[in-house]
């Protein structure tokens, strides 16, 4: 069968996408949030600045993205858990929607949040 | 070509890391939320972690689990993505986690001290 988009345009493609998507997005990002809170070795003035610099409308826009990434990294990797090592269920399909609705949650209770 | 019991491994320890990383990152979540809602400050930030066993404890776990668990999925994707296979790699990605620990330990003593 021809491997096009079509083989993989269905909803378990496009979670596995996301995964990897949001994995490597929050891997990068790891060594630049540790940077950030080492700041506040260097006294709370320091650290109050940056966290100064943060609330620009883009960076918080940046904070949104990261906190979807990593609830649905982490609905989507329970999923794939339950998937792996639990015995096969029919509840098991409806998991890609649970795990959509809680990255959305998620996401909506950090913006509602903000603002 | 990595032999099949570090794969096997490397599989455990993906999945293992990935059931405590649920927990830890729930618990992060919930904590993000509450910490936003008056705007992030320095003072707010260091009142909640400054000299709390529970927290150091915790996002000392939340580090390790980190350390473990980026660099195998990331090494997945290189070799998926890239082709990057063998010795190179391995050696990366292990320099990779060493960092996360260290920086990330460095990160909870800022905020815990």
């Amino acid at each position: 069968m021809k491997n096009d988009f079509r083989a993989r345009n269905h909803a378990a493609y496009w979670a596995f996408v996301v995964h990897r998507v949001s994995g490597v997005a929050l891997a990068l990002f790891l060594p630049l949030h540790f940077w950030a809170l080492a700041q506040a070795l260097q006294g709370e003035a320091r650290f109050d600045s940056f966290l100064r610099w943060t609330e620009q409308p883009l960076v918080k826009a940046g904070e949104l993205a990261l906190v979807f990434f990593l609830a649905a990294h982490m609905a989507g990797g329970v999923r794939l858990l339950i998937i792996e090592l639990l015995p096969w269920r029919d509840w098991q399909k409806t998991l890609l929607t649970a795990a959509t609705a809680f990255s959305v949650a998620a996401g909506l209770a950090f913006l509602l949040n903000l603002i | 070509m990595t032999s099949l019991r570090a794969q096997v491994l490397l599989w455990a320890a993906q999945r293992a890391s990935a059931a405590v990383l649920a927990i830890c990152v729930l618990v992060h979540l919930v904590t993000i939320v509450y910490a936003v809602r008056n705007g992030l400050t320095a003072a707010e930030i260091l009142a909640r972690t400054s000299g709390s066993m529970g927290w150091a404890l915790f996002y000392g776990v939340f580090v390790l689990a980190v350390a473990v668990h980026a660099p195998i999925g990331l090494r997945t994707v290189l070799a998926e993505v890239i082709g990057w296979r063998g010795r190179g790699l391995d050696v990366a990605m292990l320099a990779f986690g060493l960092l996360l620990a260290a920086w990330g330990g460095r990160a909870v003593y800022a905020v815990i001290a």
